[in-house]
C-alpha cells in the first residue's frame, strides 16, 4: 500500500509517498526560506498564502517521483497540529477534498509524534531503525521536548521547554549577531571558526534530573555580550564567531545532558533525536560521543527527515491507519495547540 | 494620561513589575510590550500571568503567534508579532477576536502592527492601551516605562 503524507504546519509545504514497509519513495519539500529570508522571520500569513499556491504542485511532484498516480494511493496522512492554524488548514482541507473526491481514507496526525517516529523511515540499504521503547528528543524552532515512546500512539511526555524552544534561540541569536534566517545553519557554520570557551554561558539545567528546558536567559546573556562589545567597538567578526560557538556549546550541552538524564530516569538504552536542530553538527557530534560512552543506541534521521517533511507524516499515518486509529472525517479539525491532542 | 518609570536589576524584578501591572488590569485591557530581543518581555508577561492566577509556564508565542491561558481570574491572550514583518494582512490573522475580547491581551512586538500591510496601522489597536517599553541599561539592568494615554489613571 502507498501512503501519501502532507505536512503544512509551519514554513514548509511538504508531500511524500511511503510504502507499507516504511520505505520512502519520494519526499518533496517546497522550502520557503528564500521568501522568509526577505523579511527576517517567518511570516505566517505569507506562509499560508504560499501553501495554497504550492500544495498542488508539491503533491503532484511527490506522486510523479514515486512513479504512481493518486489512484494508487491507499491512504493519506496529514498534520492536524500543533502549528499555525491557517497553515494547517490548507493541508487538512486539501486532504479532505481529495478523500471525498477519490474515496481515499485519511488519518490526522500529530506533527511532534511524527518527528519522534521519523527514525523509522527507510530509504536505503543500511537503514537502522529503533525498537520500542525509546526516548525521543524533538528539537525545532517551535518545540523542545523529551518523550518516552512505547508505541506508534504511546507517548509519555518527560519534559519540554518553559519558555523559548532551542531552534527559536538559534534564530534569535542569529538575528542579534546579524546573521540570516533561519539561524541554525549560519550559527553552526560560524561557530566552527570560533572559540566555544570564549564565554561560559550558564547552562540552564534548572536542577539535576529536571527534564524541563529554558533558553530565554541564554538569549539575554548573548544580548548582554553583544551590547557590551558594541559599546567597546569590539564586536568584530572573530568576536561574533566566538559568541556563536559559546552560545551553541551551551545549548548543545543542555540538550545532551537532559537526553542522558531522560534515558537514565526511564531505564532506556535507545535515543532518537529529530527536529530541525538535530541537523546541528556540534549536537550530532556530542550526542554520538556521549551515547557511545554510555552504551546507548543513537538514532538521528538524515537531515532531510529531521527538518519538517511529509515522509514522517506518511509513516505515522500508515501505522495509525493499520491500527484503525485517528481515521479522519469531514469533522476532523486542526489542533493548533499541542495540549489539544 | 499616566506614566511611570521603573528600574529592574534582574529577571526576578522584571517579573515582579509584571505582577504589579497585572494587579490593576481588567477584562478588555491591552498591554503592549516593546523592547529588543532578550529585554525581558516574556519574563514580564510571566509576572502578569502569575498575578492573574495562571499556573504553569508562559512559553514564547513567537512561533505560534498566540498562546491562550484561561485558568486565571481573567483570560490571558499572549500575542507575539515578532515574525510579522511587512506585507502581512493583519485582518486575516483574526487577532481582533482576542484583542477586543473579555480577557487581557499582552502583545509583544506591537510596533510591527504599524508597519504591517493591509489593516496595519495604529488604529488596529483599541485606545485603552498600557504601553510598556523595556530598554537595556547594561548587563541585567532595565528601564521599564509604563504609559497610559487615555484618561484612565490605573497603571
Amino acid at each position: 500500500m502507498f501512503v501519501l503524507g502532507i505536512e503544512s504546519s509551519c514554513d514548509d509545504m511538504a508531500a511524500s509517498v511511503v510504502d507499507d514497509s516504511g520505505l520512502v519513495l519520494s519526499s518533496v519539500v517546497s522550502s520557503q526560506d528564500d521568501i522568509h529570508g526577505l523579511y527576517g522571520g517567518i511570516v505566517p500569513e505569507l506562509a499560508s498564502r504560499r501553501h495554497i499556491e504550492t500544495i498542488v504542485p508539491v503533491v503532484e511532484e511527490a506522486l510523479k517521483r514515486a512513479g504512481i498516480t493518486i489512484d494508487d494511493v491507499g491512504a493519506m496522512a496529514v498534520t492536524r497540529g500543533p502549528g499555525l492554524v491557517g497553515s494547517i488548514l490548507i493541508g487538512l482541507s486539501f486532504v479532505k477534498a481529495v478523500s471525498f473526491a477519490r474515496s481515499i481514507p485519511f488519518v490526522g496526525v500529530n506533527h511532534l509524534d511524527a518527528h519522534a517516529l521519523s527514525a523509522f523511515l527507510k530509504d536505503g540499504a543500511e537503514d537502522k531503525t529503533p525498537e520500542f521503547p525509546f526516548v525521543s528528543l524533538v528539537v525545532s524552532g517551535g518545540h523542545t521536548m523529551l518523550s518516552l515512546v512505547e508505541g506508534y500512539d504511546k507517548f509519555k511526555l518527560l519534559g519540554q521547554t518553559r519558555d523559548d524552544a532551542a531552534g527559536e534561540a538559534f534564530d534569535k541569536v542569529a538575528k542579534l549577531l546579524g546573521l540570516g534566517y533561519p539561524g541554525g545553519k549560519p550559527i553552526d557554520d560560524l561557530a566552527k571558526k570560533g572559540d566555544a570557551k570564549y564565554i561560559h554561558y550558564k547552562r540552564a539545567t534548572i536542577k539535576k534530573y529536571n527534564l524541563e528546558f529554558s533558553f530565554s536567559g541564554l538569549k539575554t546573556g548573548v544580548l548582554n555580550t553583544v551590547k557590551s562589545l558594541e559599546e567597546e567597538g569590539a564586536l568584530t567578526d572573530e568576536a561574533k564567531a566566538d559568541i556563536a560557538a559559546s552560545f551553541q556549546e551551551s545549548v548543545v550541552d543542555v540538550l545532551v545532558k537532559k537526553a542522558l538524564w531522560a534515558l537514565d530516569k526511564t531505564d532506556c538504552d535507545r535515543l532518537v533525536v529529530a527536529g530541525g536542530v538535530a541537523c546541528n553538527s556540534r549536537l550530532r557530534a556530542k550526542l554520538k560521543a556521549a551515547t557511545d560512552k554510555e552504551g546507548i543506541a543513537l538514532f538521528i534521521p538524515k537531515p532531510a527527515y529531521c527538518s519538517d517533511n511529509g515522509a514522517m507524516i506518511a509513516l505515522l499515518g500508515l501505522r495509525l491507519f493499520e491500527e484503525g486509529l485517528s481515521i479522519g472525517s469531514f469533522e476532523t479539525n486542526a489542533l493548533p495547540n499541542s495540549d489539544e491532542f | 494620561m499616566a506614566k511611570k518609570i521603573l528600574k529592574s536589576n534582574s529577571s526576578e524584578e522584571t517579573e515582579q513589575i509584571g505582577r504589579d501591572i497585572a494587579s490593576t488590569l481588567r477584562g478588555g485591557d491591552v498591554v503592549t510590550l516593546s523592547g529588543e530581543l532578550g529585554a525581558g518581555k516574556t519574563t514580564l508577561t510571566q509576572g502578569i500571568a502569575r498575578e492573574l492566577g495562571i499556573e504553569g509556564y508562559v512559553k514564547s508565542p513567537s512561533y505560534t503567534l498566540i498562546n491562550v491561558y484561561e485558568s486565571g481570574r481573567l483570560p490571558l491572550y499572549h500575542i507575539d508579532l515578532y515574525r510579522i514583518e511587512g506585507m502581512v494582512d493583519l485582518e486575516t490573522l483574526g487577532l481582533e477576536e482576542y484583542i477586543y475580547g473579555n480577557g487581557v491581551s499582552v502583545i509583544e512586538w506591537a510596533e510591527r502592527i504599524e508597519t504591517a500591510g493591509p489593516g496595519g496601522s495604529a488604529d488596529y489597536l483599541p485606545d485603552n492601551i498600557i504601553k510598556v517599553t523595556i530598554s537595556h541599561e547594561g548587563d541585567d539592568r532595565r528601564r521599564i516605562e509604563v504609559l497610559r494615554e487615555d484618561s484612565d489613571e490605573r497603571i
